[in-house]
Formats: C-alpha cells, sequence, structure tokens
C-alpha cells in the first residue's frame, strides 16, 4: 500500500503531472471571481468562503481521471489489480496520493490566497480547517467516480457528471463551516457534519470503488 | 412458486405481456378520474383559488419520483446478489421513467410558485434536493448509456445507484441544514393537523393510485422492451459468430 502511495507520488512529482496544475488551476479560478462579480470588497468578503469551496472543489475534480486512466492505459492497473495487496487498500491509496497531490496544496494556499477575496481574518483559520477536513472526502468521492468510469473513453465530462452531485454534501456542511467562522459564528455543528461525511467516505467507500475497479478489469 | 421464477425472462414476457394492457387501461382510468373530479368537481382553495388542482400532479409526481429511484435500488440489490438480468433490466427501464416524474414534479412545482410565492424558484431544501435527485438520475442514465457491454453497466449502475441512494439521503440531510424553506409541511400524513383538507384528499389519494400504475406499467412495458432488445443483441452475436 505505502509502495503505491509512493509511486504514485512519485510519478506526480516528476511526470510533470498535476501537481502544480490543481494549484495554479485553483488561482485562476479564485481570480475569475472578482472579474465576474466585481471589485466591490464587502461583496468579495461575504461570498469569499463559499467562492474558496466551489474553487476547491472544481480543481479536485480537474485531476480525477488521471487516478486510474494512465494506470490502466500503461498496463500498471491490472497488475496492481491482481498484486496480493485487496483492491480496496489500493483504492485507499490512490485516493491518499490524489489528496496529498491536489487536496493538500489547496489547504495550504487557500488562506494565503485569502487577501484576493478580502477574506476577513477569522475566516482564514476556519477555511483552513474546512478544507482540511472536507478535502479528503473529495479525493475518495472523486476516485469512487474515477473507478467507475475507468474503462470509458472520453469518460472526464461523464466523471464530472457523477461525481458533482456526490459533492453536494461536503460543499454544503464545508462552506457552511467555513462562512459561519469567517462571520465568527460557532462552527461546530458544520465541521462535526463534515468530519462525519469524511470519516464516512473513507471507511465505505474503497468498497465500493473497488467493486467497481473489479467490474471494469473484468 | 417462488418470486424468482419471473426473474427468468421468458417467463417474465409471458406473464406480463397479458397484464400490460389492463394495468395501462387502469392507471388511465384512475387519472381520468382523479383529474376530472380534481379539476372540475372540488372546490377552490379559500387562498390559493384554482391555482391549488395542480396539487394532482404534483404531489403524485413527487412520490414517483422517489419511490422510482427506490425501486431502482431495490432491483440494483437483487441484481447484484442474485445476478438475474431482469432485475438489472428492470432498473434500467425505470430511470427515465423516473427523471420524467422529477421533471413533471419541477414543473408543475415552479407554475404553481409563481403566482403563490411570487417566484418560480427559490432555494428552498425540497426544490433542491429535487433538482439533486434530477442530476443523480442523469448521472445514472449516462452512465448506462456510455458503457457498450450489457453486464458491466448493469453493474456499474448498480453501484453507482447504492452509493447514490446513500448520497441523496445525505444531500436531502444537507440542505435542510443549508436553508429554512417555503415549501410547506407533507401533504398526506397519519397526523390529521397538517393534512390537506378532504375534499381536496380522496381525489389526491386516486390520483396517486393512477400515477403508481401508470409508473408500474411503463415500468413492464420497457423492461419487455430491453429484454427483447437483448435478445436480439445476442441473436445477432451468435450469427455474427457463426460467420466467422
Amino acid at each position: 500500500m505505502r509502495a503505491v502511495l509512493l509511486r504514485d507520488l512519485r510519478l506526480a512529482f516528476r511526470a510533470g503531472g498535476g501537481f502544480g496544475l490543481g494549484l495554479v488551476f485553483f488561482l485562476i479560478v479564485i481570480m475569475l471571481v472578482p472579474f465576474g462579480v466585481g471589485p466591490e470588497p464587502a461583496l468579495l468578503a461575504r461570498i469569499a468562503p463559499g467562492m474558496f469551496w466551489v474553487a476547491a472543489l472544481l480543481a479536485a475534480l480537474l485531476s480525477l481521471d488521471r487516478i486510474f486512466a494512465l494506470d490502466l492505459e500503461d498496463g500498471s492497473l491490472p497488475l496492481l489489480a491482481t498484486a496480493p495487496l485487496p483492491g480496496e487498500a489500493l483504492a485507499l491509496a490512490k485516493a491518499a496520493a490524489h489528496w496529498l497531490t491536489t487536496g493538500l496544496p489547496l489547504v495550504v494556499a487557500a488562506p494565503l490566497l485569502g487577501p484576493l477575496l478580502n477574506l476577513p481574518k477569522a475566516g482564514m483559520v476556519w477555511l483552513f480547517i474546512s478544507l482540511l477536513i472536507g478535502t479528503p472526502a473529495l479525493s475518495m468521492i472523486g476516485t469512487f467516480g474515477a473507478a467507475l468510469t475507468v474503462g470509458i473513453r472520453r469518460g472526464g465530462l461523464l466523471l464530472s457528471l457523477i461525481v458533482l452531485p456526490l459533492y453536494v454534501p461536503v460543499l454544503i456542511f464545508g462552506a457552511e463551516a467555513a462562512r459561519r467562522g469567517a462571520a465568527g459564528l460557532s462552527v461546530s455543528t458544520p465541521l462535526l457534519m463534515l468530519g462525519a461525511i469524511t470519516a464516512g467516505t473513507i471507511a465505505l467507500l474503497p468498497f465500493a470503488t473497488s467493486a467497481a475497479l473489479r467490474v471494469n478489469l473484468r | 412458486m417462488s418470486i424468482w421464477e419471473y426473474a427468468n425472462p421468458k417467463k417474465f414476457t409471458q406473464t406480463v405481456t397479458p397484464l400490460i394492457p389492463w394495468v395501462m387501461a387502469l392507471a388511465g382510468l384512475c387519472l381520468a378520474v382523479s383529474l376530472i373530479w380534481g379539476f372540475f368537481f372540488t372546490p377552490e382553495d379559500y387562498r390559493q383559488g384554482a391555482t391549488v388542482k395542480i396539487i394532482y400532479l404534483h404531489v403524485p409526481a413527487a412520490l414517483m419520483a422517489i419511490n422510482a429511484w427506490f425501486m431502482m435500488l431495490v432491483a440494483s440489490l437483487v441484481w447484484l446478489v442474485r445476478r438475474h438480468h431482469v432485475s438489472a433490466l428492470a432498473a434500467k427501464a425505470a430511470a427515465p421513467v423516473g427523471i420524467t416524474m422529477t421533471l413533471i414534479a419541477l414543473f408543475t412545482g415552479m407554475i404553481w410558485g409563481q403566482p403563490i410565492w411570487g417566484t418560480y424558484w427559490v432555494w428552498d431544501p425540497r426544490l433542491t434536493s429535487f433538482l439533486i435527485l434530477f442530476l443523480f438520475y442523469g448521472g445514472y442514465l449516462a452512465l448506462w448509456a456510455a458503457i457498450d457491454d450489457p453486464d458491466t453497466a448493469a453493474d456499474l449502475t448498480s453501484v453507482l445507484c447504492i452509493v447514490g441512494s446513500v448520497f441523496a439521503v445525505l444531500s436531502r440531510y444537507a440542505v435542510n441544514f443549508w436553508n429554512q424553506g417555503l415549501h410547506q409541511g407533507a401533504s398526506l400524513s397519519m397526523d390529521a393537523e397538517e393534512h390537506v383538507a378532504d375534499v381536496f384528499y380522496y381525489p389526491l389519494l386516486v390520483s396517486m393510485a393512477g400515477f403508481f400504475l401508470l409508473f408500474v406499467a411503463l415500468v413492464l412495458l420497457r423492461t419487455r422492451t430491453e429484454i427483447a432488445i437483448r435478445r436480439a443483441r445476442a441473436l445477432r452475436q451468435r450469427a455474427q459468430r457463426a460467420r466467422v
């Protein structure tokens, strides 16, 4: 499991893949928001937590289709599937690698980009915490979607159609936690719900992911 | 005599074929009775006027939109556990009916909402959940359409249906938490206090029976068609193999 994780991380770093790409995409989406709604600071401050969450969601979506598709292309996916490693562990390792290469950089970068959208200072901490808790769920759900669509050529669009509705609960609780934090309200309820979703997806979705992979490799 | 006998496609087709016209006719009768009764022989609501009558389309369609997904979930589980092809095909057959019911519920709600709430759309929990349900149906149908091999497609859509069900329930609670709604409470419940009045209630029951029968008839019909398509495909493949 660790070998798979390290291999994926190394591939992401060295093969010039998604590592920096997701982060730049995130920056661009954040930059586009003021162009879309106008540069008024009060308005930006109000929508900033939600916008950061939506941008994080889109950036996480961007690199999903390469989780399994590249391995299927070069033939290493059947090898991984026939390795003594259980499929569930493979799914978990893949999701962890995806989170480390796209989720974690976003979590770190988001508070630093806060001033761009005039995010209040109190909001930065809670944005960081809510993203830290919520983005693993995005990676887990995305890995499940990638496993479902791995056998389909040009599955990218289909993948987003399937995955985005599944992201809704995470987005609601995550953005709500960040919003409440920025407004100085109590954040415990949405944060606890977000944590519950993340824990639930980590516990249960690897089974669905590995089932989908098995079907696709049949 | 067990229910699994009908998992045999041939037996299923034989049993269902004579049934379909009867279920269709009964559905048509129920719908005609309830709609005529509802539209012409019930009083107007003292606050909503005649717009209240859209309830005879809106509530049953919404009910069936959710029940169709539930039926797909059960059929998917049966397929994954017992590998009966009829079950997978029934789930596939129910999805377009379900998405249509979802659309009917959304559109009748919008038409009703404009004069009563003064807006076609608000981000009310129920409205939002239905939009999400619509997207789930869309993803499910798209996944069926994208995969060539029917068994692979059945397996993957079943997995998606199960995971989607969990997330649908989760989304329902999430949007409840997210925004307070304009939508009224349950139209039907055991608690008579929040019930609709009796004059509206009885035609609504008949209408719900009509929608339910219509759903059953359409799913049976579509399942039979899917079985025929599958059989034709198998015959074509056999002919191809014989030629080679």
